[in-house]
């Protein structure tokens, strides 16, 4: 707790003449968001560079080994198979839920009967959790109990139950369609809002110009929503790179380790075999290459307003 | 007899678009109404592939009965997702509207670098810092406990919800504050009586945010929450599915989701207009 006080402190001015007190007053009411922040943000965050330098096991006493976590990263095959595997992910994942939500967005977009019924539809898988979707997807991807397996076998499309989750690739392909299901109903009412910014006589200017629509959409749609396509961009990638969740619970990981996920690679390290100070290391690598993102996409965001 | 025909095309496109959003919109409802419908079966069929998806032999709840016999039953792992996912809504209510009228309406020094911090921390993952933050619950004596996953929580939200507050307090017109002080409001009564009707619009929003955050989250509650009493539902759901209390009962494991998904899809369907509000708002900037 002193954390607070001392990085509070010095922000607080004693003078309190005039509009000062005032000021003193604003500073109250952002103290406990501040507080918060700093105790269960800030101070972690730093802790996380600190511990990376030490070899620190759950318990006993830690030790500072400089940067030797971190050269161990770098002999680290597993975890550059699962930073590599994640990567692989990303790209599939997000070219899969923009193949499906863009389109969805166009569909929504114009207004006609029931259009609330299917966009809220459409949403819907969007609100519930990555961990409530991933359970009921390991139920129907279940080879007993299941949906696809079963069917698949009563229509006579393969000749023994087959097991979805039991080889890389049809795991793999199953963890995609789960999240595209899951996700794509969010990206499309970020794409949606950057659609109804384009104003309609821009559009109904060129179809009297006679573009088609393939013309307009590649003259006028994708320049005019840069900016939300980058958004929808930065947190689809960001999430992936993330992803735990669907991995952890359907697959375990499997099969054969082959769906280690960076962000399950470090819990692995952190809380299964409890290398507190390695995770933490690990976890530098993951931040940096995240910060790192966000602010290319940033950079590209903002000139992108520019453009338009 | 032209004009018939182009009519005639209009309605055939029409029924050709309206084909594709049913269809589409039963793809996407599809898992969630298999779960909801197959979780009424007995446990028996329940076992069964899903086909049909609606129960044959009669409705049952014993899947929910089912259910209640794993590990500490159903009630306590519930209670603990009500009361995190509450607190957190209680609690990231108050910070940030406290927040969000500070930062709107007073200034003070580091003002701008205090407010750049908090909504920068959303740059920064937080799976990444996971273990510091298990070892800070630990020293402050909230390690194991609810109101440490809380806290967790409502930092989380912070950024989100106070860059939402913030705005919500700026759209308001000064005159209205003015004349209020007039009518010689203090700072407190201000905001309790001028200010909160006006911006409970924004307050909805934050609060249907850190309610779905907090009852969906997974890795924290995994890591965070070691003891079995102290599980929220995503957390004993995945134990039972990795067959932690024995054989995996799939029945059980339907009615855990029905559990999980209902009060999400129920909030959604009441506040859709705020949600898609909170959504803009995040995608304006």
């Amino acid at each position: 707790m002193t954390t607070i006080t001392t990085t509070i402190a010095p922000a607080r001015p004693r003078k309190l003449v005039g509009a000062g007190r005032r000021q003193w007053i604003g500073l109250l009411y952002v103290a406990p968001a501040v507080a918060l922040v700093v105790v269960f943000f800030i101070v972690p965050l730093c802790m996380t560079a600190w511990m990376s330098l030490h070899n620190w096991p759950l318990m006993g006493t830690h030790s500072f080994i400089g940067l030797d976590n971190y050269w161990a990263i770098l002999r680290d095959t597993r975890f550059w198979n699962a930073l590599k595997f994640t990567g692989y992910y990303t790209v599939v994942v997000t070219i899969a839920i923009f193949a499906v939500a863009f389109p969805l967005a166009l569909f929504i977009e114009r207004p006609r009967q029931l259009t609330g019924f299917y966009r809220t539809s459409f949403f819907m898988p969007a609100v519930i959790g990555f961990a409530s979707a991933s359970l009921l997807w390991s139920w129907l991807l279940n080879v007993d109990s299941g949906l696809f397996s079963p069917a698949a076998f009563d229509l006579g499309l393969t000749e023994k139950k087959f097991n979805l989750l039991a080889t890389f690739q049809p795991a793999f392909w199953s963890i995609i369609a789960m999240v595209v299901w899951k996700v794509a109903g969010f990206t499309m009412i970020i794409l949606m809002t950057g659609l109804q910014s384009i104003p309609p006589d821009l559009q109904e200017a060129a179809m009297i110009d006679g573009a088609g629509p393939f013309a307009r959409f590649r003259a006028i749609t994708l320049p005019l929503m840069r900016r939300t396509l980058a958004l929808a961009l930065i947190l689809s990638v960001a999430g992936s790179i993330l992803a735990f969740d669907q991995f952890y619970i359907i697959l375990r990981g499997g099969p054969r380790n082959q769906t280690l996920t960076a962000v399950y690679w470090i819990f692995n390290q952190s809380f299964v075999s409890f290398k507190l100070g390695y995770g933490a290391a690990l976890s530098m690598v993951l931040l940096v290459i995240l910060v790192a993102l966000s602010l290319i996409q940033l950079r590209l965001l903002r000139q992108h307003e520019g453009v338009d | 007899m032209a004009q018939a025909r182009s009519r005639k095309r209009r309605i055939g496109m029409q029924i050709a678009e309206h084909a594709t959003g049913i269809t589409a919109s039963i793809l996407f409802l599809a898992p969630i109404a298999w779960t909801v419908l197959s979780a009424f079966k007995p446990a028996q069929e329940a076992r069964q592939p899903p086909l049909p998806p609606w129960p044959t032999s009669g409705i049952s709840l014993e899947n929910y009965a089912t259910l209640n016999t794993f590990g500490d039953g159903l009630w306590l792992p519930a209670q603990n997702s009500i009361y995190v996912s509450v607190m957190t809504v209680v609690l990231s209510v108050i910070v940030s509207v406290l927040a969000g009228y500070g930062f709107s309406r007073f200034r003070f020094p580091l003002k701008n670098l205090l407010f750049v911090v908090i909504l920068s921390t959303i740059m920064i993952p937080f799976q990444s810092i996971l273990t510091p933050i298990f070892l800070v619950l630990t020293k402050i004596g909230l390690h194991n406990t609810l109101t440490g996953l809380v806290c967790v929580y409502v930092t989380l939200q912070l950024p989100f919800s106070i860059f939402m507050m913030r705005n919500a307090f700026d759209a308001v017109p000064r005159e209205i504050e003015e004349a209020a002080r007039m009518d010689g409001a203090n700072n407190v009564t201000m905001l309790l009586r001028v200010m909160l009707p006006l911006v409970w619009p924004g307050i909805v929003t934050i609060a249907l945010f850190a309610f779905l955050g907090a009852w969906n989250e997974f890795l924290a509650a995994l890591v965070l929450m070691t003891d079995q009493s102290k599980f929220t539902l995503p957390i004993m759901m995945t134990a039972l599915q990795s067959g932690r209390f024995g054989a995996i009962d799939w029945g059980a494991v339907q009615a855990g989701v029905t559990v999980m998904m209902v009060p999400c899809l129920v909030l959604f369907l009441l506040l859709q207009r705020f949600y898609i509000r909170g959504l803009m708002a995040g995608a304006v900037k």
